[in-house]
């Protein structure tokens, strides 16, 4: 039997009877749907988590006052019970390290607003010129805090686009004079809105300089110091000179806490990316049950069409010949089915994102190729038993058969 | 030579603890282009023989020759092509295939046989002249009446032109008026040089044959011949 004529065969068989063939599609085709929504899912919350994580900064080193829970036990520190504090000469000392390319201190806050009358709390952060770039925001109007000595910091502000449009409105925000705490300041620059995310939210955020919030706030600790590596290789060596010019500084005592993005990053990354593995292992086993569902609406097919196969076989057809039928019917169901269920699939993934904007929902390459090339394979796997049983058949007995 | 050369042919089945011959120690010659009416009672072994004769069924012993060549000894897959060339069938049940129109049902040995479209395009509207069957062509079997149906079924079962067709009691459903016109193709095709092997309870019909066979507990009770 040619190809064409095989597959126009199993095409008439499996249209002959709607109900079977309509169900093991609908199998098949939420197995693959499952694959590719859930796996979109996890994806998506992967790339959401890194993608936020990246809005931080590159090459992120940031440390943070006091020592954390892990580490060996020094007794030094089981002695000086409060951690000594991070100054903003720490952070101006950290400027002269090889891999640091920035370094921002940060001291924050809250306080609150005045301009005409409009009053409104917000959060202060104070640091340096190079805040900005680090992490990676960026300015709508005006410019940075200017560059200047860090213990002496300017009677300027720069304001979040939320707190721009409600004091302001209309009017023009750069240059006005605007009341923060107990201080006037001058507006010198304006942030672009970046709606919220998982840092601090820009938009409804003050920067000054750090000197100034220091005094505002009336403590001489910074809550992090950031410092941007040249490279991202550089990462781990920039994190141990910090540790170790801090320890120096410090009389010997190891009481900071130095993370990386970066290790952060990859340990999130990874646990997602297990996530993602394992739902979509979850999702093929409805596969396979799908597979299997295939095989016994095969198995009923062959039972059904007896008479029939042994007519075929009466009219010279080879047991390969009705193998092969059989297996292009099953592959068919299963081709269809993985087909539907991935258009489902990204119809649903399309769905989540229309729902959700921020999440990016999209399915992975690899769990799309194996999701499909898994339907196909289990149609094919469970369907040869039934196509055998049917080649196997005995014409006479089967043409009996009514 | 004969077409069909059976010897020795036997055929048992085990019901329980039972034996049942079917066919016991069966000779036979058929000639080529023979009109062979098969006849006996029920369970007399008739539609194991011809089943036999068209390679559906193995003997536990004894040797068939078709056209001079031992067939019982063919791999499944040979006899498959003997049956695709040589043997035509033609059932008391008709046998279409349902789904299909009677057009496709026509073509079906030709399709299995792997025989381009075009060229069975051209043999299904010829066979739908010849059957009367031209309005028909596009009609399901549940379309059409019995005797249709059947002039289907004679009609996909010449269409390979074999040189044998094998017909188990084909007027068995069909009133005597359709049976009749049944019987005219069957022996119109047998005037044009096929073997014909016809089963049948019919005294009429089996007369009509220029050989009778009567069977009897799988033998053969008698073997005549008609004169004209
Ligand atoms: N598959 C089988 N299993 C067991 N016994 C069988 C089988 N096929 C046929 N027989 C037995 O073989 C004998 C001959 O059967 P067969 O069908 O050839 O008779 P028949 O002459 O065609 O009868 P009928 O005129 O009723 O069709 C019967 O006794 C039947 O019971
Ligand atoms: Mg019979």
């Amino acid at each position: 039997m040619r190809l064409a004529d095989t597959l126009r065969f199993a095409r008439d068989a499996a249209t002959g009877y709607p109900m079977r063939t309509t169900l093991s599609i609908l199998a098949m085709s939420i197995g693959v749907a499952a694959v590719v929504i859930l796996t979109a899912l996890g994806d998506g919350a992967r790339r959401y988590v890194v993608g936020q994580f990246s809005s931080l900064g590159t090459n992120l080193v940031i440390v943070l006052p006091g020592r954390s829970g892990t580490g060996g036990f020094n007794p030094a520190n089981a002695i000086t019970s409060t951690p000594r504090d991070l100054t903003v000469d720490d952070a101006a000392s950290l400027k002269r390290l090889p891999g640091a390319r920035r370094v921002a201190p940060l001291a924050v806050g809250t306080s609150e607003i005045n301009y005409g009358g409009k009053l409104r709390e917000v959060m202060v952060a104070g640091s340096t010129a190079e805040f900005i770039p680090i992490r990676n925001f960026e300015l709508a109007q005006g410019k940075a805090l200017p560059e200047e000595d860090w213990n002496r910091g300017s009677s300027v502000a720069i304001i979040g686009a939320k707190i721009r449009d409600e004091l302001f409105a209309s009017e023009a925000a750069l240059g006005q004079l605007i009341r923060l705490g107990d201080r006037r300041l001058r507006i010198i620059g304006v942030l672009k809105s970046t709606g919220q995310g998982l840092g601090m939210n820009t938009d409804e955020l003050v920067i000054v300089p750090v000197s100034l919030a220091q005094s505002m706030f009336n403590s001489n600790t910074l809550f992090r110091i950031m410092i941007e590596a040249n490279t991202r290789d550089a990462i781990p060596a920039t994190k141990e000179q910090v540790l170790e010019l801090l320890k120096q500084r410090h009389r010997g005592e190891e009481d900071v806490t130095v993370i990386t993005q970066d290790a952060v990053l990859a340990t999130f990354d990874k646990l997602l990316g297990a996530l993602t593995l394992g739902v979509a292992g979850i999702a093929a086993i409805s596969l396979a049950v799908a597979g299997i569902l295939v095989m016994n609406v095969m198995l009923v097919a062959v039972t059904q069409r007896t008479g029939e196969i042994g007519l075929l076989k009466a009219l010279g057809a080879t047991a390969r010949t009705i193998r092969f039928a059989f297996l292009a019917e099953a592959a068919m169901l299963s081709a269809v089915g993985a087909l539907v269920g991935y258009l489902l699939g990204q119809l649903g993934a399309f769905a989540l994102r229309q729902f959700f904007p921020v999440f990016p929902a999209y399915p992975p390459d690899w769990a799309v190729i194996a999701g499909l090339s898994t339907a196909l394979a289990t149609g094919l796997l469970f369907g040869v038993m039934p196509a055998r049983r049917a080649a196997q058949l005995d014409p006479v007995q089967a043409l009996m058969k009514r | 030579m004969a077409l069909i050369e059976l010897s020795g042919i036997e055929r048992s089945f085990l019901l329980g603890d039972t034996t049942v011959h079917a066919l016991a120690g069966l000779n036979l010659q058929i000639a080529a282009g023979e009109y062979v009416a098969v006849m006996g009672p029920s369970g007399s072994g008739k539609s194991t023989l011809l089943n036999l004769l068209g390679l559906l069924d193995r003997p536990n012993a004894g040797t068939y020759k078709l056209e001079g060549r031992d067939v019982t000894t063919l791999s499944p897959e040979e006899q498959a092509t003997v049956r695709s060339t040589r043997i035509g069938f033609v059932f008391q049940s008709f046998h279409l295939v349902p789904r299909l129109s009677a057009a496709e049902n026509i073509a079906l040995p030709m399709t299995l046989a792997g025989i381009p479209s075009a060229e069975r395009d051209k043999r299904v509207s010829q066979a739908l002249k010849d059957f009367g069957l031209e309005n028909r062509a596009d009609h399901k079997p549940d379309q059409l009446s019995g005797g249709q149906r059947q002039r289907v079924a004679i009609a996909r079962a010449t269409i390979m032109q074999p040189a044998l067709i094998l017909a188990d009691e084909p007027t068995g459903n069909l009133d005597r008026h359709t049976g009749e016109e049944v019987i005219n193709l069957l022996e119109a095709l047998n005037a044009r040089g096929v073997t014909l092997i016809v089963v049948t309870h019919d005294q009429s019909m089996g007369a009509r044959a220029r050989r009778q066979l009567v069977m009897e507990d799988g033998q053969l009770k008698s073997d005549s011949r008609t004169t004209t």
